[in-house]
C-alpha cells in the first residue's frame, strides 16, 4: 500500500480540527450553562477557558490542513484526487496556490479556515467581554462543526485518486486563471465568513439578555471590515467577469452571483440601522434579525453555489451536498427563532419619531429600500424553481427582469443616500431644510437641464428611451448627492478653519480626523455615487463586430482600430491566437491592442483575454471571438462602454471611506472631549439656532 | 376648451414619444434579440453571444430576421421562439399567466413594505406625541446633566 504522508496529515489535521471545535461548542456551552444556573464560577471558568483555547488550537489545526493542500498543488501530488482535478504541472504558481478555492472540497476548505481564523481573532481579544465573547466562541466552533463535518465526510478535500498514479493534472478551469481570481474568491470568502461574527455576537448577546448596547460597540468594527471584504469581493469579480467572459458586460445578474448581492444587501440595511439602537435604543428586534438574515443569506448563497437547484454559470463547485446545507439553515433558523421567542421581552425598544423629515425615518426608508432590492435578487433568483412547481417548466430571469425592477429601487437608494446624512437626528428644522438642500436642488437642475442640452435626449434615443431616461435622472441627482456631500465637508472645514486659522485643506483633513466615522460615511456615500454613474453610462454603450483581414480597420466612436497581424503560438500551458490592433484617436495613434484567445491543452477549453483600452471616459473593449473558418480570418468584436472606469473608482472610493470610518477619530478620550466642548447650555443655543 | 386643446396637444406628444423607434425594424431587431436568452447553454442575452461557430446563436438570429420579415408581432415572435426552444429562451418571464407573479410580486411587497413603514412612522410618531421629551435642561441635576450632554453627543456624532 503506497504511503501519501501530506495528504494524510492534511486529512488528520482536519479530523483534529473537528474534534477540537466540538471540544469548543459543547465546553463551551455547558460552562456557559453552569455559569447561567449557579451564577458563581465552579471550575465552569476554567472550563470555559479549556473552549477558548481548544478553539484557538482548532485555527492551528485548519492551517495545517490547508498548508497541505497548497503543498500538493505545488508539489503536483496526482495521488490526491482534488489536486489532480484542478491542476497541471505547467499551471503558473500563483494559480496553483488557487486551486485551494477553485473547486468545492478546496473552497469549503477555505471557508472553514477562514471561519477559525476570525475566532482565533475573537478568542484573543476574549477580554473585551469575556462571557460576550464566549457566548460567540461558542456559536462560532457550532459553525465550524458544520463544515469540518462537511470536509472530514461529505466532501473531503484529501480523498486519494484510485488507480495508478497520473503524470499530470487536468489543469485548472481557464476561466479562474486570471489574477483576480487569484484575489477575488478569498475576499467574497472573508466577507461571507466574517458575518458568522456579528451573528455570533448578536445570537450570544440575545441568549445572555446582554445589558445595553456595547454588542453593538463591540461588532461594528467586525461587520464593517467584513462589509468591506464583501464589497471588495463583489466588485473584484465583476471586474473580472469585465476582463474575462468577454461579453463586454459585468454582471450579469447570475443567481452566483445574486447569492453574494443579498448578504451585502442586508448587512448594508443592518449597519445602518444598527445607528438608531446605537445612537436611540430603537429597532432592536429588527436589527437582531437583519443581521441573523444576512448570516442565512450567506449559507443560501453557499447552498445556491454548491447544491445545482438553480441553473448558473458558475457549474465548477456543484454537488449533491445541498442537503447538508439545507439541514444547517433549519437548524440555524429554528435557533434564531427559539432564541428571539425565548428573549423577546429583552429586546423591547423606546421606538418613537419626533418627525418624519428626520435621520430616523430616512433610515427606516432605507431599510425599506434595501431589503426591497434583497427580495427582488431572491425573487429573481427562485422564480425559476417556484415556476418549474406551478408551470412545470423554468423561466429565465435575465437582466431584461432585474434592471426593470431594480432600477427604480436603486435611483430611490441613491436619492436616500443624498438626503439621508443632511438629515438630524430627531427633526429637522425647516430653516435647516432650507440650508442643507438649496445647493444639491440647483446642482440638479442644472445638471438635469445641462445633460439635456449636451444631449442626453431621452426622447430622440430611439430604442434606448428608457435606458436614457433612467440615466438622465442618476446624473441628475448624482450632481444633486455630490453638491450635498461637497457642502458639508465645506461647512465644517469653514468652522474649524475660523476656529484654528488653518488653511482650507488643513482645516477639511483635521475636520476628518475630528470624526473619521461621519467624514467616512460621507466618503462611501460619495464613492456609491460615483458607482452609481459609472453604472448609468451603460445606456450608451455602443459594440460592433466585424472581421477583420491585414489592413482593415474599423471605426467606433472617436476611435479607429487598424488590423496589423494576426498569429498564432504555443506556450507552455496553452496555444494562443490573437490579433494586433493600433489604435487611433482623431488620426493620431494612441496603443496597440492585442486580443487574444487561447486553447489551454490540459482542460481542453478555451478563454478569451480581453484587450481594453481604459479611459475616464470610456473603455475601448476589443474581443477576438475566434477565425471565421471560411476565411481564416480573426473576428473582432468592438465595444465602446462609457464611464466604466466610473464604477472602479467608485469602489475605491468606498474602500478608502470605509478604511477611513475604521480609523478612531482624534477626540476619542471622553476627558478630552468634554474639555473641548462648550457648556451645555451653549450647545443647545447651537443646536436651536 | 384652452384645457381641452390642451389635453389633446400633450396626447398628441405622449404617443409621438411612446411610438418614437416604432418603424425603426433594426432597433425593433436589438431590442427583441436582447429580451432573449442564447439556447446554447451559455446564458449570454442572445445578440451578446460572443462564441464563434456557436450552434444556436447564428440560426437563432437568422430565425428572428425571418419572423420580422414576415411581419410578426413582438408577441408572436417570442411565443415562436418559446415553443421551439423552451420558455428559458425569453430571458424574462413574459408569456403571461403566472408569469405575471414574477413581476407583480416584487412591487407588491415594496408597496406593502412602503406602506407597513408608513404606518410604522404614524405609530411611533403618535407615540412620541404622547409622551414629550422634558422641554429644557435647565434646572437638571449634574446627573441628569451628564446624561443630557451624552445624549445629545450620542445623537449628534453622526
Amino acid at each position: 500500500m503506497q504511503l501519501h504522508p501530506m495528504p494524510q496529515f492534511g486529512s488528520f489535521m482536519l479530523l483534529l480540527g473537528l474534534a477540537l471545535s466540538v471540544y469548543t461548542l459543547l465546553a463551551g456551552a455547558f460552562a456557559l450553562w453552569r455559569f447561567k444556573t449557579t451564577n458563581a464560577d465552579d471550575g465552569s471558568g476554567r472550563l470555559g477557558e479549556t473552549a477558548r483555547r481548544a478553539g484557538i488550537a482548532s485555527f492551528i489545526a485548519l492551517t495545517g490542513a490547508a498548508f497541505a493542500l497548497v503543498w500538493a498543488a505545488f508539489t503536483n501530488d496526482y495521488s490526491v484526487s482534488y489536486i489532480l482535478h484542478h491542476t497541471n504541472r505547467a499551471l503558473n504558481p500563483a494559480y496553483k496556490f488557487a486551486a485551494l478555492w477553485s473547486g468545492q472540497e478546496g473552497s469549503l476548505l477555505l471557508w472553514a479556515w477562514l471561519l477559525t481564523a476570525y475566532g482565533f481573532v475573537l478568542r484573543l481579544r476574549h477580554r473585551v467581554d469575556v462571557r460576550l465573547s464566549a457566548f460567540a466562541s461558542t456559536i462560532l466552533a457550532g459553525i465550524t462543526v458544520f463544515f469540518l463535518l462537511l470536509l472530514n465526510f461529505a466532501a473531503p478535500p484529501f480523498a486519494i485518486q484510485p488507480g495508478p498514479l497520473a503524470a499530470d493534472g487536468f489543469g485548472l478551469n481557464p476561466l479562474l486563471q486570471y489574477p483576480e481570481m487569484v484575489m477575488h474568491p478569498p475576499l467574497l470568502y472573508l466577507g461571507y465568513v466574517g458575518f458568522s461574527v456579528p451573528f455570533a455576537f448578536a445570537l450570544g448577546a440575545l441568549m445572555m439578555r446582554y445589558p445595553g448596547e456595547k454588542w453593538i460597540h463591540i461588532t461594528r468594527r467586525w461587520t464593517m471590515v467584513t462589509w468591506l471584504f464583501l464589497t471588495l469581493g463583489i466588485f473584484m469579480g465583476a471586474h473580472w467577469a469585465y476582463s474575462v467572459l468577454g461579453w463586454g458586460g459585468y454582471w450579469g445578474w447570475d443567481p452566483v452571483e445574486n447569492a453574494s448581492l443579498m448578504p451585502w444587501l442586508t448587512g448594508t440595511a443592518f449597519l445602518h440601522s444598527v445607528m438608531m439602537q446605537e445612537k436611540r435604543g430603537m429597532m432592536k428586534s429588527w436589527n437582531v434579525w437583519l443581521i441573523f438574515s444576512t448570516f442565512m443569506l450567506t449559507i443560501l448563497g453557499t447552498l445556491l453555489t454548491r447544491s445545482g437547484i438553480v441553473s448558473s454559470v458558475h457549474a465548477f463547485a456543484q454537488s449533491d451536498i445541498g442537503n447538508w446545507f439545507y439541514g444547517f439553515i433549519i437548524i440555524v433558523f429554528a435557533i434564531c427563532l427559539f432564541t428571539f421567542f425565548k428573549q423577546k421581552d429583552h429586546l423591547k425598544s423606546e421606538n418613537k419619531l419626533e418627525s418624519l423629515v428626520s435621520r430616523e425615518s430616512s433610515f427606516l426608508f432605507n431599510n425599506l429600500v434595501l431589503l426591497a432590492a434583497c427580495f427582488t435578487v431572491l425573487w429573481g433568483t427562485l422564480f425559476p424553481i417556484l415556476s418549474e412547481y406551478v408551470q412545470g417548466s423554468k423561466v429565465t430571469m435575465g437582466a431584461p427582469f432585474y434592471n426593470r425592477v431594480n432600477i427604480p429601487v436603486g435611483l430611490f437608494l441613491l436619492f436616500l443616500t443624498g438626503i439621508g446624512p443632511l438629515l438630524a437626528w430627531r427633526s429637522t428644522s425647516l430653516r435647516s431644510l432650507r440650508r442643507n438642500f438649496i445647493l444639491p436642488s440647483i446642482a440638479m437642475a442644472v445638471a438635469f437641464v445641462g445633460l439635456i442640452i449636451a444631449g442626453v435626449r431621452p426622447w430622440s434615443a430611439g430604442d434606448a428611451m428608457e435606458a436614457t431616461i433612467f440615466s438622465l435622472i442618476t446624473f441628475s441627482l448624482a450632481a444633486g448627492v455630490i453638491t450635498a456631500i461637497a457642502a458639508e465637508f465645506l461647512r465644517g472645514a469653514f468652522v474649524v478653519r475660523t476656529q484654528t486659522h488653518k488653511n482650507l485643506f488643513a482645516s477639511t483633513v483635521l475636520l476628518v480626523r475630528r470624526n473619521t466615522r461621519r467624514y467616512g460615511g460621507y466618503l462611501v456615500h460619495f464613492g456609491i455615487v460615483v458607482l452609481f454613474i459609472g453604472i448609468a453610462g451603460g445606456a450608451f454603450n455602443q459594440s460592433h463586430e466585424q472581421e477583420m483581414g491585414y489592413g482593415d480597420s474599423v471605426t467606433m466612436g472617436p476611435y479607429k482600430l487598424v488590423c496589423q497581424s494576426f498569429t498564432q503560438e504555443s506556450k507552455p500551458n496553452y496555444d494562443t491566437e490573437y490579433a494586433l490592433l493600433d489604435v487611433y484617436r482623431y488620426g493620431k495613434k494612441i496603443t496597440q491592442l492585442a486580443p487574444e484567445k487561447r486553447f489551454y491543452l490540459a482542460s481542453q477549453t478555451s478563454s478569451t483575454m480581453v484587450a481594453l483600452h481604459s479611459t475616464l471616459a470610456s473603455d475601448l473593449y476589443v474581443i477576438y471571438e475566434g477565425k471565421n473558418p471560411e476565411t481564416d480570418r480573426p473576428i473582432i468584436k468592438v465595444f465602446l462602454n462609457p464611464l466604466m472606469n466610473w464604477i472602479w473608482i467608485g469602489v475605491a472610493i468606498v474602500v478608502f471611506g470605509t478604511l477611513l470610518a475604521l480609523v478612531p477619530s482624534l477626540t476619542k478620550n471622553p476627558r478630552t472631549r468634554a474639555s473641548l466642548e462648550p457648556p451645555l447650555a451653549e450647545t443647545e443655543v447651537h443646536h436651536v439656532a | 376648451m384652452l384645457l381641452k386643446r390642451w389635453a389633446q396637444g400633450l396626447a398628441v406628444c405622449l404617443l409621438a414619444v411612446a411610438m418614437l423607434g416604432a418603424g425603426d425594424s433594426g432597433a425593433r431587431f436589438s431590442r427583441i434579440g436582447h429580451q432573449m436568452v442564447c439556447a446554447c447553454g451559455c446564458g449570454q442575452i442572445l445578440l451578446e453571444c460572443n462564441h464563434v461557430s456557436c450552434p444556436s446563436s447564428g440560426p437563432m438570429i437568422d430565425e428572428l430576421h425571418a419572423q420580422l420579415a414576415s411581419g410578426s408581432s413582438d408577441t408572436m415572435i417570442f411565443n415562436a421562439f418559446a415553443a421551439k426552444y423552451g420558455a428559458t429562451v425569453l430571458a424574462a418571464p413574459i408569456r403571461g399567466g403566472f408569469d405575471n407573479v414574477a413581476w407583480i410580486a416584487p412591487f407588491t411587497v415594496f408597496l406593502l413594505a412602503t406602506l407597513g413603514t408608513g404606518t410604522l412612522i404614524y405609530f411611533w410618531k403618535r407615540r412620541s406625541l404622547m409622551n414629550p421629551p422634558p422641554a429644557s435642561a435647565t434646572g437638571l441635576s449634574s446627573a441628569d446633566n451628564e446624561a443630557m450632554r451624552e445624549r445629545i453627543r450620542r445623537e449628534t456624532e453622526y
